[in-house]
């Protein structure tokens, strides 16, 4: 497994998702926002968190249509897996390569907290180290996390199977307080209609070694390790 | 040529900084405020004189970066 994390100016989490990636087996190679290639055999592309350009305009929006994203949505076009984690997830909304927007979280707050999610099928590259509706304990980290789509795009990810992860409680329930951002129907994290392009708000990667809290967030590197 | 452009987040859109906003007016006590809606508005400086060529230019720059139209209108305006 061949993995390239893009880093924009603002990102802040793309030391910790190539550690997560390598501890996993991966090879990490890291690409400059200018950059209009990614490097000869890549196999997974990778947006980590943070706040790309400042959060200017809107979360992502200038980092969705930087050099490296074209070279994106190539690798994106002939089957490449990408992974887009909190600022990623959101330049992926905004770049086009997933559908819907995150608007701001409906407590108007920056939430920071352990965050139980329902893992909703273990059929993907990015989940087979998983079982389906699982629940996994990861940390979520963000102002503007709150997913939403028009009625039309969320009845397809949904009648499609799209959706990748829900914010759950502990025992799984699809609770409103367990939604503490107000997304459409707790979706955490959704992917490409190929789904070989998942964007998710949680943070695996914070919870990869038991001395930080937890190591639920492997299963999501384990799983990609063993794709390609 | 200016152009004006605002931005604005389309109906039925959840906007917790407008209803933020609107909470804040009514512990100022400000009455008669119905509801509060937040946007943008930017101000572009458009090179050349032909006002319909500026307002493709700007219409092409709001569809591209400006707006994001899953939840967002825009309104574009050349001021001469």
């Amino acid at each position: 497994m061949k993995a390239a994390v893009i880093v924009f100016p603002g990102s802040n989490r793309d030391g910790d998702v190539a550690r997560a990636l390598r501890q996993a087996g991966a090879q990490v190679a890291t690409v400059w926002h200018t950059d209009t290639a990614l490097p000869a055999g890549t196999d997974l592309a990778v947006l980590p968190g943070g706040f790309s350009y400042g959060d200017y305009l809107r979360c992502g929006a200038i980092a969705g249509r930087a050099h490296a994203m074209d070279a994106v949505r190539a690798h994106a076009a002939r089957g490449g897996l990408v992974l887009g984690i909190c600022n990623g997830f959101q330049i992926l909304c905004e770049s086009g390569l997933l559908p819907g927007v995150l608007m701001r979280n409906v407590n108007r707050r920056f939430i920071c907290h352990r965050q139980p999610l329902r893992v909703e099928r273990a059929d993907t590259a990015f989940t087979r180290a998983y079982a389906a509706h699982q629940v996994i304990d990861v940390c979520v980290a963000h102002g503007e996390g709150n997913y939403f789509a028009d009625a039309e795009t969320l009845a397809r990810i949904e009648g499609d199977g799209l959706v990748a992860f829900r914010y759950c409680d502990a025992a799984g329930g699809l609770t409103e307080t367990a939604n503490r951002n107000g997304s459409l129907n707790a979706i955490a994290g959704i992917y490409s209609a190929s789904r070989t392009v998942l964007g998710l708000m949680p943070h695996p990667e914070n919870f990869v070694e038991d001395v930080v809290g937890g190591t639920d967030g492997r299963g999501l590197f384990a799983s990609l390790a063993t794709a390609a | 040529m200016k152009a004006r452009v605002t931005v604005t987040l389309k109906t039925g859109v959840l906007d917790p900084q407008g209803k933020a906003i609107e909470g804040a007016l009514r512990s100022l006590g400000i009455a008669g405020i119905a509801g509060v809606r937040q946007g943008k508005f930017f101000e572009v400086d458009v090179e050349g004189s032909d006002k319909a060529a500026a307002e493709a230019t700007v219409k092409a720059a709001c569809d591209r970066l400006l707006a994001n139209t899953v939840v967002e209108n825009y309104r574009v305006e050349i001021a001469g």
